[in-house]
């Protein structure tokens, strides 16, 4: 499996540290209800088929949004985080 | 027909001729009174307490596939109960238990074998938390040894204890522990729920879930609406999909483990050893087949496939924990759909939508606890309680901070 | 079975070799397969099966062999399950045979063929239920002792084994007719190729065909193109290769065999794992020949036809009389080419009616094998023709059923095949796999013109996609004869039909599980084992899904395969773990101080990836608590010197550096003065605590924190997450410094001392305070901070000058009554004061747990405060963190107890909480422990009991504050 970074081009899936869906991105507003924390942290679209999710490029301490599909594994896209917000 | 070797030399002498299929192949009724969509592990289990312990037999399994095609038949079949969270003790204790009973209650041969469970130790830190464990396994009634690092080698020579990276401190040992044969499982509360009348319907994939308000009543399936008053969601790698048919979002991420199975070996390893610094753990199946995992992949995927990196880190855990294993060859690899909670821990709960029931986020761990999950799940349909085992077990517990993190890891669903 | 005087391609006739099998002395030459020279030294018999105990021979001439598994003679140990059909021979190889005892000829689990009508598919789901004990005790132990194959040896396998990184514009994969014509355009054009064949020597079939391309012999031309393949610089042959599995991204998992083939292997590795990432892939696997499922099909001589005609062409195997089973037109163009080479082929023998009779041999139309006999080796076989049945005399069965195109790893990405009826196979797909095409007969393209034309075809769309222009070449002239079959499944008849040679299953038992209701593909297999053996059911598969479908009523199309999994071929273990044996499986990360800790014979244990010593031992100590106790009275008493190089420390720039601590750690850092250091508590995100760290203020814009050893990365990757996902346009950068840095606690009463030798002149440095400093020409920074309670200081330098800064300090704390100390004091000291590390913060805490709630500021937003507010996470019924000690102070105690009202048993529902670190404290006098206790802080002064069932260790202890040494901090501050 290789991977886009936005720093180095594709590389090894063993140069990146998962994450998780870029829900992790949109941090409610501090006051924010406890039911928007409790999306944000736990519930997810865990969706198959088109997927955003985040990675950590190890080597050069990016963080790197990666579009991709879950069900082909097929890797489209790979974005800084300021890019993909 | 009842399972015994008596029947076995009735049939053979006779050719064989005489035996039936194991379960019907009905077609799927207009109306039942529940529904369980999913015929895994879990799901038959559900459909066969239901049956059994409350007398429910108007219910129908539904399968998008074949029965006992999901995690059922594609893990490494280990069976345990050395859980120290409150919560999760109590449940897979229980489980246990159920194992311990099951060939005779289902008559048939699941090949529940306890053959012992070692989980080794690399640290005085390790050796704390399994002290922890193996205690608490004892305030719940069930076993545990601590091993030292000589006791160990008596009973596992095999492994390095000279050369490794992180040497040998000891072992939990765990003697109930053990294995069993996942597929048989499936089939045998399969043939349980049928002979009590179940309907287990097989190519019958749902593809929706009627709601009026807020009550549930009845699915869409591609063979059909099927009307029900009660409807459980037992789909274990797929929970995500089914619960948005009924507009739910779950707290679960579907990630990808993978297994491996050797070329068959003469008896050479006797028990199931997990590898404390490797993630690596490992039995022989009965064939002959060395069985071993390790770690999830890491990432989102609901392919049923691994990738390399993954291989590797579990053959290195392999060669460093026990360098004989290298001379035998990997015959098969393959992957399952794991639906990981944030805290690592299960879910057996209602849903906001009356009448619909959830049991998902077993996350690597579900075959062992198939038993008490069926137990408990029909009990919550039953009596719409919590079995008192699986009353932690709740969908809002994220939301409360009410959690089971077993593994300390935190409410990332890739951690656990 | 006997060598023929002459011919044989593959072999070096000048130089023999001899070897053994089961104890018997054998000759054969260079170039022979351990499978071929056994074979021409008359040698049938090589095993056993799996559950019948089965005699059984050599079936095939490649990786797909079904029967002739043995045990290999390495290193003084047999490996078990080695194809004998791939095993190249060489001199004074050793082999025996496996599943068998006491030998294959007789073998006392033969037994279990009588009794096969009691042992049909799945029997043993229905019994050995009783009584239950029996299962461990008795049933199940003697199933695995029957069942398995090879035995494992029990010592460490440590022969060398490499893995490898390759990458290429296009992987050609398998070196016929197809990959050959593939690889050579594409290497015309200038492409990267890497071209990998299974076995040996490349040109696949062309080695054992007898068919002409542009007028010489295939294996003439394959010769020709491999030589000229060899010359281009961007060419990388990988003969004796086998690509296992196809991955994501056009990654590759390839095995390639190294010195398994050798006598005396210098240093080569005996195995090299690659893994190879392609631009473009051609599937050039071929395909592979299927047998009949006939009565008493099994029997040692019962071969595929492909195999019986390549032993004759590489390796001159003469196989007596032979009888060819067929009902194909390759069959029998096959035998008609092996009998004008000189076989003595008897007949041949197709299902098929008005066949053409111009062949040298009898040829019976319209007619099947129905019977064999030869208790271990063929000796005649039964057919009926004409509704007449009469026998045949035979050394050699040879089957074609057909072909099934190797479309294997085309399938690893969950990619289901077609059926094509006018082969009677699957066959790939475009696009089961990205930027994969599948060519040749592994397309079932069967004839040798296809295969050409394909590969030629398949290497210009390549180049094509890859920006190449393709060259103009010449196209050699190839066979294009038709292929005709008519599938022949099963052959009724009195007798089991195996299907599954290696895993005994048998067209009953595919029938039985049909009518048990085992109909969909997947439960017949999963129910008869069949295909689960270790040739994965490659030349059964297609057979036994069929029979299935004739059972249940169904088409095979629509019955549908099993899944096709990596690897392709059994790979072994040590090739795949390469790297994983021994000290290599995890990289060891070492302090400046760490070879001085060694020379002072101080124990290192590992520390996460660190090495960090354990205690300093002396000549008179009794065990290693003499040495702790030594090392923390030295602290206390005087000065010690300890290396904490292995926390993280993460340095932080620019102006917007404090407004970013403050967001990431629970108290407030911004209003921290340069020239101070404060202590810190991050949250993940989930309200618990992360990690405990110091935050110094370097500068008004430059901080640099430390994390804990074991989490040094997790927060490093944590703060770049929070600055890259919430903070981008804040003006802060931070970078990993850990191993930049040599950092060391000089803590005690006479720590001003040491460091008033170092410096001549000390800086005044309030507690808590940070400076740089100058070390002679060293620039490094000074902090004074405490993790053992004392007056104390941490000295940091370029790595570089760490060893040397180590030796000196402690010289000068032994010249002052101290020393050096090691993580067995360092815990004392810490448990002593209360300071908590991972053995406390395991990641279900809170700082409210740890009565660290005074830390967390209620005026700000910061990573985990939301989610902190759960009510879950506070009140009552948390474990909280709480000092214990023992109500005797020598009772010895134990981290991993648990914790009980004295009067109330060990049982789940009456725990209070458990115990997370333990000590000796020498100071004291006495047992300490932290733990958590159920609403621990409002409990002090109770009694519990601490039970530890595991260890039969119980112990009254009391509920204390959990700084237990100098509550108030006056040593540390003053």
């Amino acid at each position: 499996m290789r991977l886009i970074c936005p720093c180095c081009g594709w590389r090894d899936r063993r140069e990146f540290t998962y994450m998780g869906a870029d829900d992790y991105l949109h941090r409610p507003v501090p006051d924010a209800p406890p039911e928007a924390w409790d999306e944000y942290l736990h519930n997810r679209t865990n969706p198959a088929g088109a997927a955003r999710d985040l990675w950590y490029h190890d080597p050069c301490g990016t963080w790197v949004c990666i579009t991709r599909d879950t069900i082909t594994h097929a890797v489209t896209d790979g974005t800084r985080l300021e890019d993909a917000q | 027909m009842r399972f015994n070797a008596w029947q076995i030399l009735k049939q053979g002498l006779s050719g064989n001729r005489g035996w039936h299929p194991h379960w019907r192949k009905p077609d799927p009724k207009p109306d039942y009174d529940a529904i369980i969509i999913g015929g895994g592990g879990h799901g038959l289990a559900t459909a066969y307490y239901l049956a059994k312990n409350h007398g429910l037999t108007n219910i129908a399994v539904l399968e998008k596939g074949y029965l006992g095609g999901g995690n059922i038949g594609r893990n490494t079949t280990i069976v345990r109960a050395n859980y120290f969270l409150p919560g999760n003790s109590e449940f897979y204790s229980h489980s246990l238990k159920l194992w311990e009973g099951l060939e005779a209650d289902l008559n048939y041969n699941v090949m529940h074998s306890q053959r012992g469970l070692i989980n080794l130790f690399h640290s005085d830190g390790q050796r704390d938390a399994f002290a922890r464990r193996g205690n608490a396994m004892l305030a719940q009634g069930d076993d545990a040894i601590l091993l030292g690092r000589e006791d160990v080698r008596k009973i596992l020579p095999y492994l390095d204890y000279d050369q490794a990276r992180f040497p040998i401190y000891g072992g939990l040992y765990h003697k109930r522990g053990g294995t069993a044969r996942h597929d048989a499982v499936a089939w045998g509360y399969a043939r349980g729920a049928d002979q009590r009348g179940v309907d287990l319907i097989e190519n019958c994939e749902v593809t929706g879930i009627s709601v009026d308000q807020g009550r549930v009543t009845g699915v869409t399936t591609t063979r059909g609406q099927i009307r029900a008053r009660k409807v459980a969601i037992v789909v274990a790698g797929r929970s995500s999909q089914v619960a948005a048919m009924a507009g739910l979002r779950l707290p679960i991420e579907s990630h990808i483990l993978q297994a491996f199975v050797t070329e068959g070996l003469k008896p050479v390893i006797d028990h199931v050893i997990s590898f404390g610094m490797g993630h690596f753990y490992i039995s022989q199946s009965d064939k002959g087949g060395l069985v071993f995992g390790g770690d999830l992949d890491f990432y989102a995927s609901y392919a049923a496939r691994g990738n390399l990196p993954g291989v590797e880190q579990v053959m290195e855990a392999g060669m460093a924990l026990m360098p004989m294993i290298g001379r035998a060859k990997l015959l098969r690899s393959w992957g399952g759909i794991m639906d990981m909670t944030p805290d690592g821990s299960p879910i057996i709960d209602r849903t906001p939508i009356d009448g619909l029931y959830l049991d998902a986020g077993w996350c690597y761990g579900g075959f062992k606890a198939v038993p008490a999950s069926g137990w408990c799940m029909a009990h919550l349909m039953a009596t719409d309680e919590p079995h008192p085992v699986a009353r932690r077990f709740r969908l809002d517990r994220f939301a409360t901070g009410d959690l089971l993190d077993e593994e300390g890891t935190g409410s990332q669903h890739n951690l656990h | 079975m006997r060598r023929r005087d002459s011919g044989g391609s593959a072999l070096e006739r000048a130089r023999s070799l001899s070897f053994q099998f089961d104890g018997r002395e054998l000759q054969g030459f260079e170039g022979d397969t351990l499978a071929s020279a056994l074979l021409a030294g008359g040698v049938r018999l090589v095993g056993r099966s799996f559950k019948y105990h089965r005699p059984r021979g050599v079936m095939s001439a490649g990786s797909e062999e079904p029967n002739a598994l043995v045990e290999l003679l390495r290193d003084g140990v047999y490996h078990p399950n080695i194809r004998a059909t791939t095993q190249e021979l060489h001199m004074g190889l050793q082999a025996r045979a496996q599943n068998c005892w006491p030998s294959a000829r007789r073998d006392v689990m033969a037994v279990n063929d009588w009794l096969s009508p009691f042992l049909g598919a799945g029997f043993y789901y229905k019994t050995f239920m009783w009584p239950r004990a029996f299962w461990e005790h008795l049933y199940e132990p003697l199933i695995r002792r029957a069942a398995g194959l090879g035995r494992l040896p029990q010592s460490h396998q440590d022969a060398p084994h490499e893995k490898a990184f390759a990458f290429c514009d296009l992987l050609v994969i398998g070196a016929g007719p197809a990959g050959l014509m593939a690889a050579l355009t594409a290497a015309r054009a200038g492409a990267d190729v890497i071209l990998a064949e299974e076995d040996r020597q490349m040109g696949g079939r062309l080695l054992s065909d007898h068919g002409q391309i542009d007028g010489m012999p295939g294996g003439t031309w394959a010769a020709g193109v491999v030589a000229e393949l060899a010359s281009l610089p961007n060419v990388r042959l990988m003969p004796r290769t086998s690509v296992f599995g196809a991955y994501d991204g056009g990654v590759y998992g390839a095995l390639e065999r190294g010195a398994l083939h050798m006598a005396a292997p210098a240093r080569t590795p005996r195995e090299c794992y690659w893994r190879i990432t392609a631009k473009r892939v051609v599937l050039a696997s071929g395909a592979l020949e299927r047998p009949i499922a006939h009565p008493d099909n099994d029997r040692p001589g019962v071969m595929l036809l492909g195999a019986v005609a390549s032993y004759w062409q590489r390796f001159a195997v003469d196989p007596g009389r032979v009888v060819v089973f067929g009902n194909n037109d390759h069959a029998l163009a096959t035998a008609k080419a092996l009998a004008a080479d000189g076989m003595d082929i008897r007949a041949y023998i197709d299902p098929r009616d008005g066949l053409a009779t111009d062949a040298p041999f009898t040829v019976y139309a319209g007619a099947e094998v129905i019977g064999t006999r030869g208790r271990h080796g063929l000796q005649h076989v039964t057919l009926r023709h004409k509704g007449r049945e009469f026998r045949m005399d035979a050394d050699t069965l040879a089957l074609s059923g057909g072909w099934n195109p190797s479309l294997h790893l085309a399938c690893h990405m969950n990619g289901r095949p077609v059926w094509d009826d006018t082969i009677a196979a699957f066959i790939p797909r475009p696009g089961m796999v990205p930027d994969m095409e599948a060519i040749g007969a592994a397309a079932g393209q069967f004839s040798t013109h296809a295969a050409l034309e394909s590969g030629a075809r398949a290497a210009a769309g390549a180049l094509d996609a890859l920006g190449l222009r393709a060259p103009e070449c010449a196209f050699p002239q190839a066979e294009d004869a038709p292929y005709a079959i008519q599938p022949l499944w099963q052959v009724q008849g009195k007798g089991r039909a195996w299907l599954d040679f290696a895993n005994d299953v048998t067209t009953r038992d595919v029938a039985l599980a049909a009518r048990e209701g085992f109909a969909s593909v997947e439960h017949m297999k999963r129910y008869t084992t069949q295909g689960m053996a270790p040739d994965q059911g490659k030349s059964s598969n297609m057979g036994a899904l069929a029979v299935l479908a004739d059972a249940t009523g169904g088409t095979i199309a629509g019955t549908g395969t099993t899944t096709f999994r990596p690897p392709f071929v059994p790979v072994s273990i040590a090739a795949l773990g390469a790297g994983g044996y021994g000290k290599s499986f995890a990289p060891e990360r070492l302090t400046t101080s760490d070879a001085q800790a060694r020379a002072m014979g101080a124990p290192m244990i590992e520390a996460g990836l660190w090495y960090r010593p354990s205690y300093f031992p002396q000549a008179d100590d009794r065990d290693w608590r003499d040495a702790c106790n030594r090392e923390a009275l030295h602290v206390r008493n005087a000065v010690g010197v300890c290396d904490v190089s292995t926390l993280g420390k993460i340095d932080l720039q620019g102006p917007d550096a404090a407004r970013f601590l403050d967001f990431v750690y629970t108290n407030t850092m911004s209003s921290l003065k340069p020239g101070r250091v404060r202590y810190g508590l991050m949250l993940r995100e989930d309200g618990h605590v992360m990690d405990d760290g110091t935050c110094a203020r370097l500068g008004d814009q430059h901080f640099l924190i430390t994390t804990t050893t074991a989490a040094a990365g997790e927060v490093m990757r944590h703060l770049d997450f929070v600055q890259q996902a919430f903070c981008a346009d804040w003006a802060v950068r931070l970078i990993s410094v850990t191993e930049a840095w040599a950092q060391f606690a000089i803590a005690g009463p006479l720590a001003d001392e040491v460091l008033g030798h170092i410096f001549g002149d000390l800086p005044e440095l309030p507690f808590m305070g940070c400076a740089p400093v100058d070390l002679g020409a060293v620039a490094g920074r000074l902090f004074r901070i405490s993790f053992s309670g004392e007056r104390g200081y941490e000295l940091a330098v370029p790595a570089r000058y760490g060893a040397d800064l180590f030796r000196q300090l402690v010289a000068l704390a032994e010249g002052l009554g101290g020393g050096a100390y090691g993580m067995e004091a360092l815990n004392v000291l810490r448990i002593e004061k209360g300071f908590v590390t991972h053995a406390e913060i395991d990641g279900r805490v809170t700082a409210f747990d740890l009565g660290l709630q005074g830390m967390v500021s209620p005026r700000k937003d910061f990573i985990g405060r939301a989610a902190s507010q759960r009510a879950g996470l506070t009140g009552a019924a948390r474990l909280q963190l709480v000092g214990l000690r023992p109500v005797n102070a020598q009772a010895e105690i134990t981290a991993g107890a648990h914790l009980y009202a004295p009067d109330q048993p060990a049982r789940a529902a009456f725990g209070q909480g458990h115990v997370k670190s333990v000590c000796y404290s020498p100071t004291l006098q006495s047992w300490l422990a932290l733990a958590l206790v159920r609403n621990g802080r409002a409990r002090r002064g109770e009694r519990l009991r601490l039970d530890d069932g595991l260890r039969g260790i119980r112990v009254d202890v009391e509920i204390c504050n959990p700084v237990f040494f100098d509550p108030d901090g006056g040593r540390m501050r003053d």
